[in-house]
């Protein structure tokens, strides 16, 4: 215990490419550019098939896929592709070898929750609602912007909550591939044997503390986002089951969904 | 990869497939002792949280914590407790069953509705009898479908063990091999059994579902 303090208070790990700050600048960059662009690829799609329900068991469906896919395995799937590529489109291969096929497969796991959260909430939304929406001559778009978004962005925010957790894990993984992030600590620390005890226990707890902390920001998110007249009491009076439909996104959806 | 190599070397495979069977059969096992062990906490707790409704919050609060836990960290922190054990395998993975594994079995015990409960207690059934004739068989559905996205989640997660050292083996354990020794044929094969073995285990509990269920999907078309 007191060497992990050491740990912290150690000027040494605070600087240069392996220090904290560095480390956590990678995990974050790692993590927020691949929820970015699975948030751009999940999102407009989720919107059109909650929207319309249209191509609904397609989608649950892939997702469900994507879920089911291990995230190790995700990762290194793509790397003949991304190393071969280097000579051709001109990157480092290091890059082709680490951050590359560790983005991919954090995006690639992040569309599932997001997709799933986006679909779900939309089709939460009560449809006498709409159809009022509809009498009051609200065109397609403001029904989706004024009526639905509002009503269901606590529960896209939750698959956005899953989401980040699946990617902050698997950018944790990604130390394995030798990618930077807080990872590193814990990988380095495995392959330097009993020395590398404090830099695995420092690290888990860094990796822990960084994921905990965004969930909790998030779930605050999301209670703010909660319309007053559906918050729940500040504990769940019953237990809630995990549907089918809310698989990709174990946390956040609340159960009265039909599960599909 | 090493320049002139071929990505899928099928010939390697044909020659290991004593060490790709036995590095299958340890995932299974990293998989199987989990959920089973997780199977039985869960169904202590969800007992305790239906009978306790008290206690419902506390307890979700808690598996959802350890299930935010990345799993790198929670295997990395106990191995130095535990050493190169099948405990320090088990320990996490069973821990990531937990929330998937009480929402789910609670949900399933508390959906039976209370008329179906005072009837047994009119017919004379004990509080163990009701549990185990009415509650159980009820409760099945959401059980199974519980057991379902445990077992995915596990099967995922066991590849990560293998970072562990090779004790513990799995197929993450190919994973890494390939990838130490450059060598793709062994890294994409580990990958591509480990899916394999994520989807034959969500379809086989679909087709239980099904199967023990067969009134649910009977009104499957109508919302």
């Amino acid at each position: 215990m007191g060497d992990v303090i050491g740990f912290f208070t150690d000027p040494t790990h605070w600087e240069g490419t392996s220090g904290i700050p560095n480390r956590l600048l990678e995990h974050l960059v790692i993590s927020g550019l691949s929820i970015l662009v699975a948030t751009l690829i999940a999102l407009p799609i989720g919107l059109f098939i909650g929207h319309t329900n249209r191509g609904s068991g397609l989608a649950i469906n892939l997702a469900n896929i994507g879920r089911a896919v291990p995230s190790y395995a995700m990762m290194v799937i793509p790397l003949p592709l991304t190393l071969s590529l280097a000579p051709v489109l001109g990157y480092d291969p290091g890059f082709g070898l680490t951050f590359l096929p560790i983005f991919l497969a954090m995006t690639f796991l992040a569309i599932p929750p997001l997709l799933v959260g986006t679909y779900a909430g939309l089709r939460s939304v009560d449809r006498d609602l709409i159809e009022a929406g509809r009498g009051m001559g609200l065109r397609e778009r403001q029904i989706l912007a004024r009526i639905e978004l509002p009503i269901a962005s606590s529960i896209i925010v939750g698959g956005f909550r899953t989401a980040t957790l699946q990617v902050i894990a698997t950018a944790t993984i990604g130390a394995i591939l030798g990618g930077g992030g807080l990872g590193r600590f814990i990988f380095d620390g495995l392959n330097q044997g009993l020395a590398g005890r404090t830099s695995i226990y420092a690290g888990a707890v860094m990796v822990a503390a960084l994921a905990i902390g965004v969930d909790m920001i998030l779930a605050w998110v999301q209670r703010q986002l909660t319309p007053r007249a559906l918050r729940k009491g500040r504990r769940p009076d019953r237990p809630t089951p995990i549907t089918r439909l809310e698989a990709a996104t174990p946390r956040s959806i609340p159960a009265k969904l039909d599960p599909l | 990869m090493l320049p002139g190599q071929q990505i899928f070397d099928f010939g390697w495979i044909a020659g290991h497939l004593d060490s790709i069977f036995l590095r299958i059969v340890q995932h299974l096992q990293l998989t199987v002792v989990p959920l089973l062990l997780g199977i039985v906490i869960s169904l202590v707790l969800a007992v305790w949280v239906v009978r306790q409704p008290r206690a419902y919050a506390p307890v979700t609060a808690v598996t959802g914590l350890l299930y935010t836990i990345p799993s790198l960290a929670a295997f990395a922190v106990l191995r130095p407790i535990f050493g190169l054990t099948l405990l320090t395998a088990i320990i996490p993975l069973t821990t990531y069953t937990l929330l998937i594994l009480v929402r789910n079995f609670s949900a399933g015990f508390s959906a039976v509705p209370a008329e179906i409960l005072e009837a047994a207690e009119g017919m004379g059934y004990t509080r163990r009898q009701r549990l185990f004739r009415v509650e159980l068989p009820l409760a099945v559905p959401l059980i199974i479908a519980g057991i379902r996205l445990a077992s995915v989640t596990t099967i995922g997660l066991a590849t990560i063990a293998a970072v562990l050292g090779d004790a513990f083996g799995g197929l993450g354990q190919l994973i890494t091999e390939g990838i130490q020794n450059f060598f793709p044929t062994k890294y994409l094969l580990g990958a591509a059994l480990s899916v394999l073995l994520a989807f034959a285990a969500d379809f086989l509990f679909v087709r239980i579902e099904h199967l023990v269920t067969p009134w649910a999907h009977a009104k499957a078309g109508a919302r």
